[in-house]
């Protein structure tokens, strides 16, 4: 199908990008975002993952050309110092969680538009769109108006009106928050095939962890308009670089224990255990503590609550002392509320964060 | 295919229908009982006076075939393409200015800015007498323009007695209305648009043509339609200014008060009232809004 069209005709140049110093302060003296070198390697899905407010968007707007940093911030395209030009020179794609598209034209002459704006020659023009359209599944829709699709539909021809001029980099800001949930999966798969497929350089903006997890192959966690970790997802998720990227990402357990010469006690057990002597913070992930018995079980407590959730049933465990935590047990498991368990901690999977 | 994802079906609900019962079948008749004295007063001040001037555009000796020779006289056509061609000027003109304006205000803070747009409603709020009185102190004889011209030794500039006065005031009188609606149309301006369209390497006045043009067409051509119904219809600029501007209120003045000629006044009105009817339902098929006429 459309993959081999993607791998010979559209494959596109994948420039890479470098933020040197990039800071934003607006008109009221807020500072949206703190000085912020980063480096984005061609062909390179990069994601901005933070919660509202932290500076995401402004970060894109500044890479897109709809922002300009504060002094002594510079912006590269490849070798090429982009800072001082305006979007409108800097070839690049936008696509906008509001689909943004143009209620006055159809959906060809939307995806025609850039080429349009180039001047490219009718008939090459023609071919480019009718290719692009079919890429993106939308050749039976080719002249209906935009209030005449659907959110997802919609936003495919915001894609396709974005790549077709073949831009150096694709600009995403949440452009699936405004689709359900079902549309949403299913348009993320294709946005991930196509990103794969075109070998673009892509940054894509959102505050949903899951998205970020499965379409980055680098993400960037903002907060509070700094940059609180640069990695792959893998890296993110297992070592996260402090708290607030552990708690932002998946679901993550406190626990309270005491390290003293070489050994770790965690309420009744001893672990063994490489670190300073002190009270230490732990965090661990729900898969990595696993229900035990009586008598090989570090810590136990009560179950406060248990949601089935068919491949598991996930357990809000309440301890003697010190935060509730959250195991996943089997789905099969009867586990319920009022119910005692046990529970094993692996020392290697324990994370002390600072 | 993401476009095939449906909701799962709906379980199957017996359909309910509302009892048939003897008060729907009264619904009718009550509806007109009650619009009744609505009916009644709409017949008594606008179809009655309407009917009967369309037939006293008919009474003359020659019946109705005076609305043709009203129509082929010289001077009455005349009167009728001058009045076209200065309510197009008006509105053209007011369009054009309305737009760069009320879209600099938009775009733009500055101190003073809510003044301003505060200042600008004012003209709204003169009778037609007024902004007469106002071009001619621009204009005329004692005008300010005249003053300044004389100064700078070129003679006395004095325009206020002429279509070019008429012109002045009109453009004075409508551009608040238009630059207001002007406004309320770019706030809702989708900002993200204009941005879709410079990615794509639009030039600023590519926008202008392609996005922004195209989103305020609506308002444009009902604030428009207003424009030019108004400038079609006004008589108390024109008649301030003076009695020999040929504007079309002004022929069906003098037919009926200088020349009690009151048959070809009734025909040149209810023609008056077409082009003006007719503009503004043009205007609103094509902008698909309502368009009400004003003046
Ligand atoms: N044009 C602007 N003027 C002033 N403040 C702004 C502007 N745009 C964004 N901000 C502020 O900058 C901060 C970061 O915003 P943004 O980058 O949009 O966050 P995010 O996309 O992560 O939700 C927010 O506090 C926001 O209120
Ligand atoms: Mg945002």
């Amino acid at each position: 199908m459309p993959d081999s069209v993607m791998q010979n005709s559209f494959h596109l140049d994948a420039v890479p990008i470098r933020l040197e110093r990039c800071g934003k302060t607006f008109a009221g003296g807020a500072r949206a975002l703190e000085p912020l070198d980063l480096t984005i390697r061609g062909g390179e899905t990069i994601v901005f993952l933070g919660p509202s407010g932290c500076g995401k968007t402004t970060t894109l707007r500044i890479i897109a050309g709809l922002e300009s940093p504060d002094a002594g911030g510079r912006v590269l395209f490849g070798e090429e110092d982009v800072t001082a030009l305006p979007i409108e020179r800097r070839n690049v794609g936008m696509v906008f969680q509001s689909y943004a598209l143009f209620p006055n034209m159809t959906v060809t002459e939307n995806v025609a538009y850039g080429l349009k704006v180039r001047k490219i020659a009718r008939a090459d023009r023609a071919r480019r769109v009718e290719e692009m359209l079919d890429l993106m599944h939308l050749g039976e829709f080719a002249g209906r108006r935009i209030d005449q699709l659907s959110g997802g539909q919609r936003q495919r021809v915001a894609l396709a009106r974005a790549l077709v001029v073949r831009p150096r980099v694709l600009l995403l800001d949440e452009p699936l928050t405004a689709l359900d949930a079902k549309l949403r999966d299913s348009l993320r798969l294709e946005i991930d095939r196509l990103l794969r497929g075109l070998g673009i350089t892509a940054v894509y903006v959102t505050h949903d962890q899951g998205e970020a997890m499965a379409l980055g192959d680098r993400i960037v966690v903002m907060a509070k308009g700094r940059v609180a970790q640069v990695g792959t997802p893998r890296e993110i998720y297992y070592q996260p670089a402090d708290g607030f990227v552990a708690d932002f990402i998946g679901t993550m357990n406190r626990l309270g224990g005491v390290s003293r010469g070489g050994t770790l006690s965690i309420g009744s057990a001893t672990l063994p255990w490489t670190g300073p002597d002190g009270r230490v913070e732990l965090l661990v992930r729900p898969e990595d503590l696993a229900l035990a018995g009586e008598a090989d079980g570090h810590l136990d407590g009560t179950v406060a609550a248990a949601v089935f959730l068919g491949d598991r049933t996930r357990l809000v465990v309440e301890p003697a002392d010190g935060p509730a935590l959250t195991v996943d047990a089997a789905g099969r498991s009867e586990l319920g509320r009022g119910d005692r368990v046990w529970l094993r901690v692996d020392p290697a999977r324990l994370l002390a964060v600072p | 295919m993401s476009a095939c994802v449906q909701d799962a079906p709906l379980p199957h609900r017996p359909a309910v229908r509302p009892p048939a019962g003897p008060g729907w079948t009264g619904e009718p008749l009550r509806l007109a009982a009650l619009l009744a004295p609505a009916a009644a007063v709409f017949a008594a001040f606008f179809l009655l006076p309407l009917v009967r001037l369309i037939l006293i555009g008919a009474g003359g000796t020659e019946g109705w075939s005076a609305y043709l020779t009203t129509l082929a006289d010289p001077g009455h056509l005349d009167s009728l393409a001058s009045t076209l061609a200065l309510s197009a000027g008006v509105t053209a003109v007011t369009l054009a200015v309305s737009t760069v304006a009320g879209l600099f205000l938009v775009r733009n803070r500055f101190p003073g800015h809510a003044l301003l747009v505060a200042l600008l409603t004012f003209p709204l709020a003169f009778p037609g007498v007024v902004i007469g009185f106002m071009v001619i102190m621009l204009a005329g004889r004692q005008g300010l323009i005249g003053s300044i011209t004389q100064a700078l030794g070129g003679g006395k500039l004095v325009f206020a007695y002429s279509m070019a006065g008429l012109f002045l005031g009109y453009v004075y009188f409508s551009i608040p209305r238009v630059i207001l609606t002007v406004m309320a149309a770019a706030e809702k301006l989708d900002p993200r648009l204009e941005e879709a369209a410079r990615s794509l390497g639009a030039a600023p006045w590519r926008v202008v043509a392609d996005v922004i043009l195209p989103a305020l067409k609506p308002a444009l051509i009902s604030a428009g339609a207003l424009c030019f119904a108004t400038s079609m219809g006004a008589f108390g600029t024109a008649f301030t200014l003076a009695t020999r501007i040929n504007v079309l209120p002004m022929t069906i003045y003098t037919e009926f008060t200088l020349q009690a000629n009151i048959a070809a006044a009734a025909a040149l009105s209810v023609l008056l009232g077409l082009i003006t009817w007719a503009a503004l339902a043009v205007a609103r098929s094509v902008a698909g809004t309502s368009v009400a006429a004003a003046g």
